[in-house]
């Protein structure tokens, strides 16, 4: 099986990748860059653990060729702190005991970053219309509300 | 499983790539439906054609005549955040709104959906309602097909191997119709529907003029209720009316034992929900 160049700007940076064409972003992100913060969940686009912004707006890594990335921005969890200085909604899943075994926190941070994004102070409706389908079997949701109504506050 | 990719701009390239490759070339537009046929090894194609590059297939707008012309790799996002999708119908908006997740409908596209003809999406039984059409061409030509023609059972439309759909046209409204959709969700919101119902109704003196009932997600395509259509056809439209024509659904429908219910329970909810609908729209 051959191996193809491929360009992908990812968390601002332009990385060339040597990919098989048939591989996802999912795993491209995670065998070839390196960015294991994304998830494998069920790679059947039910889970949302493996959720990346393409352009600011959230999308399935499992169910995305690279190849239709284009030139467009992939910001994966990698990209959400600068340096040593977390994003807002990384201090506030934290602080808020959102994150239990942690394995949907990069899907569910993703989705919540793209809803901030448009919408600064969402309601909790917005929230869960938001977060639908970002399956977490832990928490039961309710700290992860709290999690985003509290970087509402800060972003 | 590998195969070539290619990325055509022009709409006479992908037919060309089409006819070249035959039985071994598949289309891919948004991927949701794709890529996940093609990880599970249900297709094998050697040669993946993707629509995204074709300008010409995308974009939403309002035909000169008053309808509405959405773009066949338009996404559902797209249609659901259209002004021109909401001043035709609320109703059409809310059917793009209620697919599945914000993540699936950014990259799921309307022609593609339509081309996957997954009995239980959202859209294919609005548009049917509300009279939409898609457009399709191949190296014979274009042709126009009624949506609620496109799908002849599961995942089986009447698309050729040589056939992209380009266009979703949805006719302007006669003057006074109403429509919704409704969904039964009993277990999560980003579910695919128990039983959904789209139904469009125009009232002329007190009675009904036109009604187009449309089921989804409780046979193999989108299911029109002509039964209940008839009952309504030309009757004052009162509760009882109503539930009369609803519970002509129960028959009319095709449902399957499942996770999300009996088939005997679907065609209860199908009567419920039915009716339920068209009380909103006489109500409304």
């Amino acid at each position: 099986m051959t191996k193809e160049l491929l360009t992908l700007r990812v968390n601002g940076e332009a990385r060339t990748v040597a990919a098989e064409p048939h591989h996802t972003l999912l795993e491209v992100l995670r065998e070839e860059l390196g960015l294991t913060g994304t998830k494998h969940g069920c790679e059947l686009g039910e889970c949302g653990a493996c959720t990346v912004l393409v352009d600011g707006a959230p999308v399935l890594s499992c169910l995305t060729l690279p190849v239709a990335i284009g030139d467009a921005d992939v910001t994966t969890v990698e990209g959400l702190a600068r340096g040593a200085e977390l994003h807002p909604l990384q201090t506030a899943f934290a602080e808020e005991g959102a994150a239990q075994c942690g394995y949907c926190t990069p899907g569910m941070l993703m989705a919540a970053k793209a809803l901030l994004d448009e919408n600064g102070h969402p309601t909790r409706a917005e929230i869960a219309q938001a977060i639908s389908g970002n399956l977490c079997r832990c928490t039961g949701y309710t700290a992860i509300y709290e999690a985003v109504e509290k970087a509402a506050k800060s972003v | 499983m590998t195969y070539d990719y290619h990325e055509p701009r022009e709409v006479a390239e992908a037919l060309h790539l089409l006819v070249k490759h035959g039985e071994d070339a598949h289309l891919i537009a948004g991927g949701t439906a794709t890529v996940l046929l093609l990880r599970q090894g249900l297709i094998r194609p050697g040669h993946v054609i993707s629509l995204r590059a074709i300008g010409a297939l995308s974009g939403i707008g309002r035909a000169p005549d008053g309808g509405l012309r959405i773009g066949a790799t338009a996404t559902h996002r797209q249609a659901e955040r259209s002004a021109d999708v909401r001043a035709l119908s609320p109703a059409l908006t809310n059917a793009f709104a209620s697919v599945a997740t914000v993540r699936i409908r950014n990259q799921a596209t309307v022609g593609g959906s339509l081309a996957h003809a997954d009995p239980a999406q959202d859209p294919p039984p609005m548009l049917a309602a509300l009279g939409a059409a898609v457009t399709i061409v191949s190296p014979r030509g274009a042709r126009s097909i009624a949506v609620e023609d496109l799908a002849v059972d599961h995942f089986t439309t009447t698309l050729a191997g040589d056939e992209i759909i380009t266009e979703v046209i949805v006719p302007p409204l006669a003057p006074g119709t109403r429509a919704t959709y409704v969904k039964f969700l009993p277990r999560t919101a980003d579910d695919y529907a128990t039983v959904s119902v789209a139904a469009a109704m125009r009232l002329a003196d007190g009675a009904v003029a036109d009604a187009r009932i449309v089921l989804g997600a409780v046979g193999p395509t989108p299911i029109r209720a002509r039964a209940a259509e008839a009952a309504l056809a030309g009757a004052k439209p009162s509760r009882e009316r109503l539930a009369q024509a609803a519970a002509l659904v129960r028959d009319e429908v095709d449902p399957l034992d499942d996770l999300r219910g009996s088939a005997e329970y679907k065609r209860e909810m199908a009567r419920v929900w039915t009716e339920r609908a068209l009380l909103a729209l006489v109500e409304a």
